[in-house]
């Protein structure tokens, strides 16, 4: 190996680690805040990405189906709750959320013209179409069993992934899709070309934890969310609704991980289910920081992405056996330094 | 009761038999595939719904069975070590338990440790490695697999078709079921069921919960493999497919949705998956007009379903149709010669010296530098107002929490560095402040498991059931000591459906079932009604009698007073005051402590 390949092989490691870094966020917030291992996050960095190649190419992209479902369905099982509890005033914003703001993303979709706007919009018509989904699973999936221990909510996780990814397949198929660059731009630096969507995957995933980092430290919503995090029942005892803070930070999870897949996608091939080992690998570098700590999370990230892109140099066919095998003495670092107070069922 | 099971069971085995001669082709293959996954299902019972370890990486192990038999059958040159191990199958399934053997204890010892949710995440970890492994390795085929695997033979016959394959899936099955029944209903058992209850009261009664946990873990993985090695020899080829993560996945899932506690839930559960599945391949493709993983997402949505409606799976809902199910009140309560006992130490001996014990959590103090010491046939109490460090104390003595500095002897033998279940073995038992019993078991069994120590019989034995001799006089001394606390009547009630005062009994029992010298009481009168405390204040007294020492944490000043020979006062830590029920209520520092200052 010469320089040359070495500096390449590490702008792809952080270029993918930026990318594992931002999921590593994504989830450290679920976890800190309802104790979900959010194992569907992989999910929607493949949904991010494949709807933006389905609007691209003229298609309806099935995520739309999905989002009108899971509105329905929300829409039915809540407006039954409120009408049983009298209380016709919650109808209003259920509708609104639920079936008029789906209605209207469906009308966009169709009247549009999405694959004749400019690329800025038509991320922007993705985002909006996947990111509702991360709050509304959550209240589908994860509300009716907020107080139910870690261990159940894990394997809800795992039972929604599975679901999530049954989907993607049915919604897109089982080839890839790449989309065009955000930019053809490219620099040369010292004997390495960096391109223009490297920079930009860099550039935005800083601004994006920046981003985070101002709304958990400077807004109220991120202090609430910092509140339940700490303590769930002294969050509640002020005020803070905890279905709320779950729900944000669904959505701030979905946000993330749909707009990671749409940053990516210009740089590999995304298919229905490549979301999963995305998605883990941002599970190790989260593991890496307890769950809890984002800088270390975030350093854990780039780490794997370096790991990732040398083994891949030297052991390609073991690049994932590497990958996987190295959260074992990670975990049981975790485990053997984090007190960890005994669960009973 | 018993018979109409019997009857249940003798009607299943028969039909079971008679399958293969009624049933198409299409179903007998349906069936030992169902045989198959819920060979693998079994294992994660024991596993997962009674050890409560999730793991998501059985199909690993099943890969470990099917891949070991498949090379070492097909491989032309086998190194010299192993070519007889590639002369028959059994002899390659003999090999791939071991490989399997040695490959879940490594695993095991590097994950077991692992808390919480930190182990399921271990496992899929592993079971993504070991699956690319598969994959990726020359020998084994790469993502093609191995083909021309022999068929079986059993006694010399050939077993190459569906139906003769049928009779040994489902005999071998029946037998795991056997052995975990077996395994299940012993004192090791017991053991394995005391994990889910927290690991700190199983280890205070004696058991040793790593090596429980190690149990399991090397059964379920056993399992597997041999899951593995008939579907092996069934397909007769092999590739990486069916031991990725995703049927890891589905092995749970058919454990959850059966019942993950109750061992004829893996079966349920196996078979309900493996019929949805292949009725939804069948019916969604048709339904959606093109070919996909579809009953991926049904069995997502289901599950989810599930763990919100029914946690508990489907076998408790089909037990619960066969009604009547429960105690009966005309069971005899066993009997059996009794189990030998240790000798009390004569009255008077000095059991137990505190030295200097201090305990640090980081800067405070909770205990400093306590000194206190009890003899045979005394009840000691220890009160203080609350936060005082009586439970600080008290969890350094029984080995819960390890001092940071000073000296505890007991019988003469220091033991401030002992983990809690070599202190149990010495003649030291306890209770605890918040109840701590297994609320599904029966009382008798719950206090069995305090009898765990004097037991000797192992995990082998257990699951052939050759320790019913030691098991019967085991069980007895539980409901002795149950008699012996005045439960009598409740010996076969579920322990979580007494009321409160019965359950500190219950713990009292158990702990003396240890066949103790020294009991440790936490809070034991906490939250008890006025009778209940006069109940237990004579159980006391009786043991007392009988030569037993007793030390006692308590806030009920009324409740001591009456009860102790003498009493410990602590208050931040320090002891301020000690001696005599009367010298102790007149103390001033005591009174200070108590009422804040006498002006």
């Amino acid at each position: 190996m010469d320089l040359q390949i070495a500096l390449l092989l590490g702008q792809d490691g952080i270029t993918n680690g930026a990318i594992y870094a931002l999921l590593a966020l994504a989830l450290v917030l679920i976890f800190a805040v309802t104790r979900v291992i959010y194992i569907p996050q992989g999910e929607f960095v493949a949904f991010g990405a494949l709807t933006l190649a389905s609007l691209q190419a003229g298609k309806t992209p099935g995520t739309l189906w999905l989002l009108l479902g899971a509105g329905v369905a929300i829409a039915l099982i809540d407006g039954v709750l409120a009408l049983r509890a009298g209380a016709l005033r919650r109808l209003p914003r259920v509708f609104l959320w639920n079936l008029a703001y789906p209605l209207a993303a469906a009308a966009l979709v169709f009247f549009g013209k999405p694959a004749t706007l400019p690329m800025a919009a038509q991320i922007l018509i993705s985002l909006a179409l996947v990111v509702p989904l991360g709050p509304m699973i959550y209240r589908l999936a994860y509300q009716p069993l907020a107080e139910a221990s870690v261990l159940v909510l894990l394997i809800v996780s795992v039972a929604v992934h599975l679901a999530l990814v049954g989907l993607g397949l049915l919604f897109f198929g089982a080839e890839g899709s790449r989309t065009p660059p955000f930019s053809d731009a490219s620099f040369d630096l010292g004997s390495i070309r960096v391109t223009g969507q490297t920079l930009w995957v860099l550039v935005s995933s800083s601004l994006l934890i920046v981003a985070l980092y101002v709304f958990f430290d400077r807004t109220l919503y991120g202090k609430a969310l910092r509140a339940t995090a700490i303590n769930r029942v002294g969050a509640r005892l002020m005020g803070i609704s905890t279905i709320m803070a779950g729900k944000l930070s669904f959505l701030l999870a979905a946000l993330i991980g749909a707009f990671s897949g749409i940053l990516i996608a210009p740089i590999t091939t995304i298919y229905y289910d490549t979301g999963f080992l995305i998605g883990l690998k941002g599970f190790v570098a989260a593991i890496v920081g307890g769950l809890t700590s984002y800088p270390i999370a975030a350093a854990g990230a780039i780490l794997v992405g370096l790991l990732e892109s040398y083994s891949s140099f030297w052991a390609s066919a073991f690049k994932e056996v590497i990958v996987f095998t190295l959260i074992i003495p990670v975990l049981v670092w975790r485990s053997l330094t984090t007190h960890h107070v005994e669960e009973e069922e | 009761m018993m018979r109409r099971q019997t009857v249940i069971l003798a009607g299943f085995l028969l039909l079971l038999a008679l399958a293969p001669r009624l049933l198409p082709e299409f179903y007998v293959t349906l069936l030992n595939y169902i045989g198959l996954y819920a060979i693998v299902a079994l294992g994660l019972v024991l596993l997962t719904g009674v050890g409560g370890l999730t793991s998501f990486g059985q199909a690993a192990f099943v890969g470990l069975g099917a891949y070991t038999t498949a090379y070492l059958t097909t491989a032309t040159a086998l190194p010299g070590w192993l070519a007889p191990f590639g002369a028959s199958p059994w002899l390659a399934l003999l090999a791939g338990l071991a490989l399997t053997a040695v490959v879940a204890l490594v695993l095991g010892a590097l994950t077991l440790r692992l808390s919480g949710h930190y182990l399921p995440l271990g496992t899929i970890a592993w079971g993504i490695s070991l699956y690319f492994l598969f994959g990726n390795i020359e020998q084994l085929g790469g993502h093609t697999g191995i083909t021309g695997i022999p068929p079986l033979s059993v006694f010399g016959l050939e077993v190459k078709f569906g139906r003769e394959f049928y009779y040994l899936i489902w005999v071998l099955l029946m037998l795991t079921v056997w052995l975990t029944q077996n395994l299940l209903d012993s004192r090791e058992g017991r053991a394995i069921r005391a994990l889910k209850g927290g690991s700190l009261m199983a280890e205070a009664m004696g058991v040793d919960t790593a090596r429980s946990k190690t149990v399991i873990f090397l059964i379920a993985a056993l399992f597997a493999c041999l899951s593995g090695w008939l579907y092996a020899h069934l397909q007769r080829f092999v590739n990486p497919t069916p031991f990725g993560l995703h049927i890891g996945i589905e092995y749970l899932f058919m454990a959850v949705l059966g019942g993950a506690a109750h061992v004829w839930g893996a079966l349920i559960g196996a078979g309900v998956i493996t019929v949805l599945k292949q009725w939804l391949q069948d019916l969604l493709p048709k339904l959606f007009g093109s070919s996909g993983n579809f009953e991926m997402i049904v069995f997502g949505l289901l599950m989810v379903l599930m763990l919100q409606r029914a946690r508990d799976g489907l076998w408790p809902i089909l037990a619960r149709l066969d009604s009547g199910n429960g105690s009966d009140g005309t069971r005899a309560a066993p009997q059996a010669e009794p189990m030998p006992k240790k000798s009390l130490p004569a009255s008077g001996t000095r059991l137990l010296e505190v030295n200097d014990l201090t305990k640090k959590f980081g800067g405070l103090v909770a205990s400093d530098k306590m000194n206190l010491w009890l003899q045979s046939g005394e009840v000691l109490a220890l009160i203080g107002p609350n936060g005082a460090g009586k439970s600080t104390v008290f969890n350094c003595i029984s080995g819960v929490d390890p001092a940071t500095s000073g000296e505890i002897r007991f019988l003469d033998e220091r033991i401030e560095k002992l983990r809690s279940r070599e202190i149990a073995r010495r003649g030291m038992s306890r209770t605890f402040q918040h109840v701590r019993l297994l609320p599904t078991m029966s009382v008798l069994e719950n206090v069995a498991i305090g009898a765990h120590l004097r037991g000797r019989k192992g995990v082998i034995s257990a699951l052939l059931h050759l320790e019913r001799a030691e098991e019967r006089r085991l069980m007895a001394e539980a409901a002795r000591q149950i008699e012996r606390v005045g439960l009598g009547e409740h010996m076969f009630d579920q322990a979580g459906s007494l009321p409160l005062g019965q359950q500190r009994i219950l713990e009292i029992a158990r702990a003396l079932a240890a066949d103790p010298c020294l009991l440790l009481l936490d809070e034991p009168a906490a939250g008890l009604r006025y009778l209940e405390k006069q109940a237990l204040a004579e159980l006391l007294r009786k043991l007392r009698s009988e030569g037993m020492a007793i030390l006692l944490v308590e806030h009920d000043v009324e409740f001591v007073m009456g009860l102790a020979d003498r009493v410990v006062v602590m208050e931040f830590g320090e002891k301020i005051a000690e001696g005599l029920p009367e010298q102790v209520r007149q103390d001033p520092a005591v009174l200070e402590a108590y009422l804040g200052g006498v002006a």
